[in-house]
């Protein structure tokens, strides 16, 4: 791009688009640019303060699950986890394998309802023209069908474990309130090998989509397990080389209160710079975990490894649905004697736990210190859109420039689509993400 | 096709979750999109057509100065308004604070509290506009949800239960927790309506061996005094009770009601 392909307006331009749409919760955007310099980029949310991390205080540990799950209609499960294991490590409860692999497969539901609703109904329209889902069915009706079916077997399977889709009751410290029935979940693998081939299929559809040139030396962050592509465990791995325990998380990764936002953001030391959560790192850090029916689909993309352009972060999003079904159908296989006790039983005592699971926006932390009187003493939460936050202002300043001979209308909109990467889930952090677009050119150069 | 249903979803402080409900339609989100004009759905549309609207529903509670405007501007874009789930029928989980300092509150979450614009309180919808209908639940139910929408569509009331939780868990034929396990529930107090009532799969919570949290609020013909003195007798310790009725729809009246008097309890000799 070079300024002489650019219009040259002579007079300030204020461009303002409502909101973002077709992401979890409101935000604004704003963007200052005079003529080809990008002045200032700041992604403002201000979703109203919740303070969940400060009324969590003084409950009960039995209630923690059941509140942190209301932080998101869209990865409540993400939320009971993180919390279950950090609680669990506070009280040194061990769960059964049985139950570790329940919560496995809960886990899976979740990503195959997050990601096929972000995959079908947010995302593609970007690629495909349309301004939603809705309207992309008009031409394009068995596709969104094919997604709808998939998105409810994601949600079939949380009602199942869960005793809801959103915001599941049985989910507790120590495992679950009440095992699944075996004949319950068999029941579902008809239709999981069915989402298994349409998962299949849709990592065809969305690979071959035209995705806009650009791509970036991220730091990946995501979790890392020894044998398996990380869902509930592992070690904190970064594309930069290091491999950090759980335990050691907030000595290398620290939240920042700035003006602009009521999402803290997170940055990740010794240089305090932004990272990468999500599906794309996760991808990338742990690839070789993956199961051979994802790796060959992945194969048959063309596609190839490191992938460092979000944009293609919907491919990424779409094998892990095929991962979720291969692995959901592998433990539903495998369960033949309903789990007793469902529930590990424990010993209310003082201490302190903290734990990470893999949310299907990217890594989700928690910590808690349980009181003399057992009660919550203290909770901090760190969820990953704060997490991905500062990264996404990054890469709306790398981006812009390659925009700015298009129409103001145009730069909100593929700006939009970079946000859409990141299947932001603005509740999590915080509201009304209102996008401004300040175009000043009198003084360019 | 004319005339659709003008539709209109607006958000204020929640989870979003109320809202997904929609999407979570799947087998009749295509049909409710061709029966009705979605014309403003910020999480699912990028398209917003202008109001007025026939029905807006409303997601999440007051938090903000600013929200106490705008819900006034929600009220007269929408002929009919919907408020949907807890937050916006009875402030949320967020409505803890209305208990709290919340000084204290930003201090725990915010370096600079300073930058943050909120309420004192959370408080539903009905406590700043006229509200026509309102759908219960933290998540309502999409089985409720389609049953308002076909309602509306049809001009008719909706029809959704105002009977208890503990009437769903006899249907199902879920033994009493309460009863035989001793465990505190709230299903007397609590209004059905979780779970899928239609196939007698309700109740949820107890279904699944624990107590019911209240979820979906007071039902009609709420005696709190008598729920919890029984559940005291039985050596449930107050703090305890409070924290069961302070939850998704604590601040709700008949909930608050029945926390407030026990908190007064406890601080009598």
């Amino acid at each position: 791009m070079t300024s002489e392909e650019e219009p040259q307006p002579t007079e300030r331009r204020t461009i303002e688009v409502k909101a973002i749409s077709r992401v979890e919760g409101e935000g604004r955007l704003h963007l200052r640019v005079r003529g080809n310099v990008i002045e200032h980029v700041e992604l403002n949310i201000y979703e109203p303060p919740r303070f969940f991390e400060s009324f969590l205080r003084g409950r009960q540990i039995h209630e923690v699950p059941d509140i942190t799950a209301r932080i998101c209609g869209i990865c409540p499960v993400a939320y009971q986890m993180s919390s279950c294991h950090a609680l669990e490590k506070a009280l040194g409860i061990n769960v059964s394998p049985e139950i570790r692999l329940l919560r496995r497969l809960l886990y899976c539901g979740e990503w195959i309802e997050s990601h096929v609703l972000h995959i079908y109904l947010l995302h593609a329209p970007d690629f495909l023209g349309y301004e939603s889902g809705i309207s992309m069915a008009v031409d394009h009706r068995e596709k969104v069908e094919r997604g709808l079916e998939l998105k409810k077997i994601g949600n079939d399977l949380l009602e199942v474990l869960g005793g809801r889709a959103i915001h599941p009751v049985n989910i507790t410290v120590g495992g679950f309130y009440r095992a699944p029935s075996v004949r319950d979940l068999k029941a579902l693998l008809p239709r999981l090998e069915w989402g298994l081939q349409a998962a299949l299929e849709t990592v065809h559809w969305v690979s071959k989509f035209e995705f806009p040139d650009f791509t970036w030396d991220y730091d990946l962050v995501s979790l890392h397990h020894e044998d398996e592509y990380p869902l509930n465990e592992g070690q904190v791995a970064s594309s930069s080389g290091a491999m950090i325990p759980i335990e050691d998380y907030e000595n290398h990764f620290q939240e920042r209160h700035v003006e602009h936002s009521t999402a803290l953001y997170s940055v990740k030391a010794p240089d305090n710079h932004f990272y990468l959560t999500g599906p794309l790192a996760r991808l990338n850090n742990c690839h070789d975990k993956l199961s051979p029916i994802c790796l060959k689909v992945f194969d048959q993309t063309g596609l190839t490894l490191p992938l460092r352009n979000n944009f293609q972060s919907i491919v990424a999003r779409a094998l892990e649905v095929v991962y979720a079904f291969d692995e959901a159908i592998r433990i539903v296989k495998a369960y033949q004697v309903e789990v007793v006790p469902s529930r590990t039983p424990f010993e209310l005592r003082p201490g302190e736990g903290c734990h990470a699971t893999e949310a299907p926006r990217g890594l989700l932390y928690h910590r808690y210190r349980i009181g003399e009187d057992h009660l919550i003493a203290e909770a901090k939460i760190v969820p990953p859109t704060s997490q991905n936050q500062g990264q996404i202002e990054s890469d709306l300043r790398s981006y812009l420039p390659q925009l700015l001979s298009l129409e103001s209308e145009e730069i909100a909109e593929k700006s939009e689509h970079l946000i859409r990467n990141y299947d932001p889930c603005i509740s999590c952090a915080t509201h009304f993400l209102k996008m401004t677009i300040d175009w000043n050119s009198d003084s360019a150069k | 096709m004319v005339n659709k249903t003008k539709l209109a979803v607006f958000k204020f402080a929640s989870c979003d979750g109320c809202q997904l409900s929609l999407l979570d339609c799947e087998d009749e989100l295509l049909s409710v999109a061709d029966a009705v004009d979605i014309a403003y759905f910020l999480e699912a549309r990028s398209r917003r057509v202008e109001g007025p609207y026939d029905v807006g529903l409303v997601e999440g509670s007051i938090t903000t100065p600013g929200d106490v405007g705008r819900i006034q501007e929600v009220r007269r874009a929408c002929k009919y308004l919907v408020t949907i789930g807890a937050c916006a029928t009875a402030g949320g989980i967020q409505a803890l604070r209305n208990w709290a300092n919340v000084d204290d509150f930003f201090r725990h979450v915010y370096a600079h509290p300073e930058f943050i614009s909120t309420l004192n309180t959370s408080t539903p919808i009905s406590d700043h506009v006229a509200v026509d209908f309102e759908l219960r639940g933290c998540p309502i139910s999409k089985h409720q949800l389609i049953e308002l929408l076909t309602a509306l569509v049809h001009h008719k009331k909706p029809t959704t239960p105002t009977h208890s939780v503990c009437v769903e868990c006899k249907k199902r034929g879920t033994v009493c927790v309460a009863v035989a396990q001793g465990i505190a529930c709230l299903g007397p107090l609590t209004q059905a309506g979780c779970g899928d009532l239609h196939t007698g799969r309700g109740a949820i919570c107890p279904a699944c061996n624990r107590e019911c949290f209240g979820c979906f609020g007071p039902q009609d013909q709420v005696n709190g005094a008598s729920l919890t003195k029984f559940y005291q007798q039985k050596g449930i310790p107050r703090q305890t009770l409070v924290q069961l009725t302070r939850n998704f729809s604590g601040y709700a009246p008949e909930f608050r009601q029945t926390s407030d008097s026990l908190e007064e309890q406890e601080e009598s000799p």
